[in-house]
């Protein structure tokens, strides 16, 4: 068991790196970062002087030892747009984005699996019809559009929704919420359902697949001939084995949800970490691109590194199999 | 259980909070596509950076609403030999800290704003000796006279000397610092407001000064900047109320903010001449399907292109109305002799002519570089120009791209990589001279290797550069304005550019604030008055 998690951190390592190397090789094609930095007539020597004091004219391969040195230590640098260290900008800037990924998670756990349920149990009942389209457009329109449509009609048309921004937010130590306030509350719903939509579809189709699967299965038959009640079998049966690959599934989601907040926030103007990546990007601040995806991919890797472990504790099947295997 | 209602008491206590708070009347909302990045007055040289300073920091002039030099931190100034420029400062102004301001300030801000990492190098020069006479008198000495010495100079703001040894930040912080600067987070300045609260990015607060010199033309209490970048929810924004004043609208925006009922759109002419250039320097093309030849050194081609295009088409077509088609390389608000120049029609049949007296009776192949997400609707108006080329036997490749490339590509630092391109200029110090020196004069001067350095196609002519220097040093205004328009004709009669036109500048502005829009983009809300509620 311990030689299997072994291995499998030091291939996560491995996947580090290897983004880390991609990354870095991108960034040579995403223009040069001292003409986003200074107004159009500064003169060559000033612009050759501040390309020498960020170590732009080093080797490539300088670069990245220097850059992989500095974040194994979690130094990540200056940003060249803010000129604050990183590690700061990206901490000030998680609380928003996790907020709203949890918030998002949430929305589409409870909505695809009361949707999801209903449409197994009531299959053809004109809601259950109405639900199948609207993970149509869930799974369908993209999630620009949406939040578009969401800020016309609630914010423009109604009146109803901040546009934009977090609202009021909290101070709690070094953590900002905007649980806390009205117009904090206000400012997550439209974000959160745009982001979690997709999500919400894709766990109502998952869960109406599950459940009329195990409708089908011996032991509800032998429920239902023990004379439970229906919604015994349904919820306490049936629903309950629904949810392990729902779990399995949302928590996966999780790592994309949170890359993917990225459209999301720029929509919304939503002061996350996929914001300030796509500030990053329009000005070629490489340190909060370097930081941000290596960030994202150490979230990803931890998540699946966890969930195999996860898996060979649940199922000594796969223990055995997995240890073969290699 | 007891967790739940602590959390919804608490939402009900700020709900009831937020409802107690009297209603904000004064405090103006505004909306920018970009976001502040530095609080350092001597970081960036970029207007929208220092518009936002201006509501903070105050230079010795500034200009008024139609962009003329007023005094601001100096009350007059004489120059006793052509030489020597005096300044008599304001008296009893102090800073937001309580500081009196004196000469010593100036001084020193002198000093800083032209010691290295500064990106305003060039608002006085370096071999200006500044020197203090007494408390409230300052002497600028010059090596040869400087009729433009005061140019850019409202937004050379001057900062307190004390505080600045205080917090350790005597030196600018440099555009690529690499460790964060007290300056670059806090502000200490003279102007009519302070900034509260600053996050990079997200939000920035500013508070009306209370001690401030002079009697305010402004109704606020307080204003709450924000960033958005994408154009829907800033016009969103704008259009449900929760912003008062957004810049910019883009053009497809405008027409629902003007028929919405409680926003407007400001827009006027702007100072940037957004022109084509051509490679009027390498003995081949880059990026051309004529070998072994330039086409663009015959000044025929030159002006067959510049009659190809259209641009009364481009401003009807392209900007829906909101562009001003230029006869100059630079914004007629900037120089007074503009009137005495017209742009010749277009012509597309005899530009066909010119182009097969040059010996290009089929046209010939050239890619085009544009940026994309610089200048108002800028690869439309390139699409438009690669049209109206191909009528003429011209085919044009569009290489469209994002400036963060655009620019790596066709700079000096990028060795000047293209054939034919699309740039835009405003002066930065809104006058003729860098015109002429930066986009006109001749590359590789052996004694002035700044000249040309935005020449991006090479164009030379030394008779033009000999009255650009004659420019720089002559003291009257009427003999200077005329050097200006025979350096201009020169360039006219060589065809080196094809100016297209100045694009409007457009603002959305809620129907409760009036606000006053200045032709340099700047957005000053010391000038806005907003209804109260």
């Amino acid at each position: 068991m311990l030689a299997f998690t072994l291995r499998r951190a030091i291939q996560a390592i491995g996947v580090m790196i290897a983004v880390g190397i991609i990354s870095f090789s991108m960034f040579r094609f995403a223009g040069d970062p001292v003409n986003q930095m200074v107004s159009m007539d500064t003169s060559g020597a000033e612009r050759a002087a501040i390309r020498q004091s960020l170590g732009l004219d080093d080797p490539v391969i300088v670069q990245f030892g220097r850059y992989v040195a500095n974040a194994a230590q979690f130094k990540f640098g200056i940003s060249y747009q803010f000129r604050l260290p990183v590690t700061n900008l990206l901490m000030e800037r998680m609380p928003a984005t996790l907020e709203l990924a949890i918030c998002a998670t949430i929305f589409a756990m409870l909505g695809g699996i009361l949707m999801g349920v209903y449409s197994a149990l009531r299959r053809d009942t004109l809601l259950a019809h109405a639900f199948q389209a609207i993970s149509l457009i869930g799974i369908s329109l993209p999630t620009f559009l949406i939040g578009i449509l969401l800020i016309y009609l609630f914010s423009v048309t109604l009146g109803w929704l901040p546009s934009f921004g977090r609202g009021d937010v909290v101070h709690i130590g070094w953590w900002t919420t905007g649980l806390l306030t009205l117009s904090g509350l206000k400012a997550l719903i439209m974000p959160s359902i745009t982001l979690g939509l997709f999500q919400m579809t894709l766990i109502m189709r998952l869960v109406r697949a599950e459940m009329l699967e195990v409708m089908r299965t011996d032991y509800i038959r032998f429920a239902r001939a023990r004379g439970l009640t229906t919604r015994a079998i349904h919820f306490g049966h049936a629903l309950r084995n629904t949810l392990v690959p729902v779990i399995t599934v949302a928590g996966l989601q999780f790592g994309s949800v949170i890359a993917f907040a990225i459209i999301t926030e720029t929509v919304f103007q939503w002061p996350g970490m996929g914001l300030l990546f796509v500030q990053a990007v329009q000005n070629v601040d490489i340190p909060i691109m370097a930081a941000y995806l290596m960030m994202v991919s150490l979230i990803f890797v931890t998540i699946n590194l966890v969930v195999d472990i996860l898996y060979t504790i649940v199922d000594p099947r796969l223990r055995s199999t997995v240890s073969r295997a290699h | 259980m007891s967790v739940r209602h602590g959390l919804l008491a608490m939402t009900l206590a700020s709900a009831l909070a937020l409802a107690v708070s009297p209603a904000s009347s004064q405090t103006l909302r505004y909306a920018n596509q970009g976001e502040l990045k530095s609080l350092d007055p001597y970081t960036l040289n970029e207007s929208t950076t220092h518009a936002h300073l201006g509501h903070v920091y105050e230079g010795l002039i500034e200009l008024d609403k139609d962009l003329k030099v007023i005094p601001a931190l100096a009350e007059s100034w004489e120059t006793p030999e052509p030489t020597r420029w005096r300044f008599h400062l304001r008296k009893g102004v102090k800073f937001h800290n309580g500081d009196p301001f004196t000469a010593d300030d100036v001084v020193f801000s002198a000093d800083r704003v032209r010691a290295q990492g500064s990106n305003l190098l060039t608002r006085v020069p370096a071999d200006v000796k500044v020197v203090k006479v007494d408390d409230y008198t300052v002497d600028f000495i010059l090596t040869s006279p400087n009729p433009i010495l005061l140019s850019g100079w409202d937004t050379w703001y001057i900062m307190d000397k004390k505080w600045a040894e205080a917090n350790n930040v005597v030196a600018p912080t440099p555009v690529a610092a690499t460790t964060p600067s007290y300056a670059s987070l806090h502000t200490n300045g003279t102007g009519p407001f302070m900034i509260e609260s600053h996050q990079p990015g997200v939000k920035t607060v500013f508070k009306v000064n209370p001690n401030y010199w002079q009697k305010p033309q402004h109704n606020l209490k307080e204003i709450v900047f924000t960033p958005i970048a994408s154009d829907a929810t800033r016009v969103a924004a704008l259009l449900s109320g929760e912003v008062d004043v957004i810049e910019p609208v883009p053009i497809q925006d405008i027409q629902r903010i003007t028929s919405s009922p409680n926003a407007t759109v400001l827009s006027g002419p702007e100072l940037r001449t957004i022109f084509i250039g051509m490679d009027q320097s390498r003995d081949e093309l880059l990026y051309s399907s004529v070998k072994g030849k330039n086409p663009f050194k015959d000044t025929r081609v030159r002006e067959a292109f510049y009659k190809a295009i259209d641009v009364e088409l481009i401003k009807n077509r392209v900007m829906r109305g909101l562009s001003t088609p230029s006869a100059l390389m630079i914004a007629p608000e900037l120089y007074q002799l503009s009137k005495d120049f017209t742009r010749p029609k277009a012509d597309p049949d005899g530009a066909k002519k010119l182009l097969t007296e040059a010996g290009y009776p089929d046209g010939f192949e050239v890619t085009m570089d544009c940026p994309n997400d610089r200048y108002v609707n800028d690869a439309a108006i390139c699409q438009a120009v690669v049209g109206m080329l191909a009528r003429i036997g011209v085919k044009v490749t569009l290489l469209a791209q994002p400036k963060a490339q655009y620019f790596a590509k066709v700079l000096k630092p990028g060795g000047y990589k293209t054939s034919f391109y699309m740039l835009g200029w405003t002066p930065g110090t809104m006058d003729s001279h860098n015109v002429l020196h930066d986009i006109m004069g001749c590359r590789n001067d052996p004694k002035d290797p700044n000249r040309g350095e935005s020449n991006l196609g090479g164009y030379c002519n030394k008779q033009l550069d000999e009255l650009t220097d004659k420019v720089l040093v002559e003291n009257d205004i009427a003999k200077r304005n005329q050097l200006i328009k025979q350096a201009y004709e020169i360039s006219i009669k060589d065809w080196s550019y094809i100016p297209l036109h100045q694009q409007a500048l457009a603002w959305g502005v809620s129907k409760k604030v009036k606000l006053v829009q200045r032709a340099d983009n700047q957005v000053l809300l010391y000038w806005a008055n907003k209804q109260e509620e």
